[in-house]
């Protein structure tokens, strides 16, 4: 039970500081997203991420810094296994899965729905 | 005729003989839907694309105007429009299917009174039996251009307006009587260093004082001496700044009198945020509107101070500030 009551606070502690980014400092959207992510490479390089998902669960895992994560935690992995390529081949290792569904379920969504203004 | 610095009085009696609008669903919902000769129930409007259907709504609203006037579409002299769209698209077109000579202008939400303006002051000088102005402005399209698409489902602040969808167009003549083109008021180019899209109406607010201003001036009138005196699309944020900034210049405008066509267009229940916004604003509601109510003796004399907001997307990711303009006209019955 407690698990879920950090995920819920860590995860919206999370989207608190996109908010504030978006209203107070008047980020666009993409500039919130990118520094998200951006944030969450550096916390997993020196290692802080993976405490927080131990610690939270999907309250770390879902919010975009995930994603920064993952970029970084894919092409260390290839990095140990290939050497310097595997940071190019290893980057989308563990985020593919994630950018193949906004890309297939984004053209699925469009084939089905009409954009209404 | 100048008056004073930046101001015209049209002498020849430039009359307008029809004016139509044509809306959207949403504005068709609105408080002043009976003043529309045209409501289309989806923003579609049959085409394949947003600017299709705005191209289509000031085709519709042109062709209108021209058969409420009982003339032909060839008798057109000039057609002078302006719209949203980059290089003016929807204007373009439907100048392509009206078929008479064109200019086309853009001066953003203020080309309403712009294309007035100076349809009165070509007319004013020369034999020209009839010129047609108009504007068209779409919800999505303009959206998609200025902010983002609005599937991509972004928030909005409180600030943030609502471009009306629909179009208005007005013919010019001096051959007949009809609300009469008084005086326009050319405005200057403010820029206060506002340089956010979704706060448009305060970045235009000091445009609309300093047209507004100096029309008083340069006409040597009070604003007592109109009926109303309405805004383009300032909403609920600029329109309070333009009347405080008036105050501070020694212009205190009364309630009654100062209102703004993007808070008049949408009622209360609508959920647009600051207001309405876009070209087709203060042209569906000075033009259907504000027509309407002369025509029936409620109102006589009107000022119309249609603003712009004369920032492109790339200026505005380029950080530049957001330069506004207003250009006033007065029409009196």
């Amino acid at each position: 039970m407690d698990k879920f009551i950090w995920a819920f606070i860590i995860g919206g502690l999370i989207c608190v500081i996109g908010q504030i980014m978006m209203d107070v400092f008047a980020l666009t959207p993409a500039h919130t997203m990118s520094t998200l992510v951006v944030a969450g490479a550096i916390l997993g390089g020196l290692s802080l991420y993976e405490p927080l998902i131990k610690f939270a669960g999907a309250g770390a895992t879902v919010p975009i810094s995930s994603f920064g994560n993952s970029l970084l935690k894919g092409a260390f992995t290839e990095l140990e296994k290939d050497g310097p390529i595997g940071i190019l081949t290893g980057i989308f290792e563990l985020t593919s899965s994630g950018i193949s569904s906004a890309i297939i379920f984004g053209f699925m969504a469009s084939l089905i729905f009409k954009p209404k203004g | 005729m100048v008056k004073g610095k930046q101001s015209f009085i049209f002498d020849a009696g430039v009359h307008i003989l029809s004016a139509s609008t044509v809306v959207g669903p949403f504005e068709g919902k609105g408080p002043l839907s009976d003043d529309f000769d045209i409501i289309h129930d989806d923003i579609w409007m049959n085409q394949g694309s947003f600017e299709k259907a705005e191209k289509i709504m000031l085709e519709e609203a042109a062709l209108k105007t021209i058969e409420k006037a009982g003339i032909k579409k060839e008798d057109i002299n000039l057609f002078i429009s302006g719209d949203l769209l980059s290089q003016i698209i929807s204007s373009n077109f439907a100048a392509r299917t009206i078929g008479s000579p064109y200019i086309g202008i853009y001066s953003a939400c203020s080309g309403s009174m712009e294309s007035l303006l100076l349809a009165a002051l070509i007319m004013e000088g020369n034999d020209i039996p009839y010129i047609l102005t108009g504007t068209s402005s779409h919800n999505a399209s303009a959206e998609k251009q200025f902010r983002y698409p609005t599937e991509y489902g972004s928030q909005k602040p409180p600030t943030a307006q609502w471009t009306v969808t629909g179009a208005g167009t007005c013919l010019l003549t001096k051959m007949f009587q009809g609300p009469k083109v008084v005086s326009a008021t050319i405005g200057k180019i403010v820029d206060m260093g506002i340089s956010d899209p979704f706060n448009m109406g305060s970045a235009m607010a000091p445009a609309a004082a300093d047209t507004i201003y100096t029309h008083f001036q340069d006409m040597g009138i009070t604003p007592d001496y109109y009926d109303i005196i309405a805004t383009g699309d300032l909403g609920n944020v600029g329109h309070k700044i333009c009347k405080d900034l008036l105050k501070d210049k020694g212009l205190e405008m009364p309630e009654h009198i100062f209102t703004d066509c993007g808070i008049l267009i949408y009622g209360d229940n609508q959920k647009v945020q600051a207001g309405g916004s876009g070209c087709a604003c203060s042209a569906v509601v000075t033009f259907g509107h504000f027509l309407n109510r002369m025509k029936r003796n409620e109102i006589s004399k009107i000022l119309i101070v249609a603003t712009g907001a004369l920032h492109s997307p790339l200026s505005y990711q380029q950080k530049e500030s957001i330069p506004g303009i207003a250009h006033g006209v007065s029409i009196e019955m």
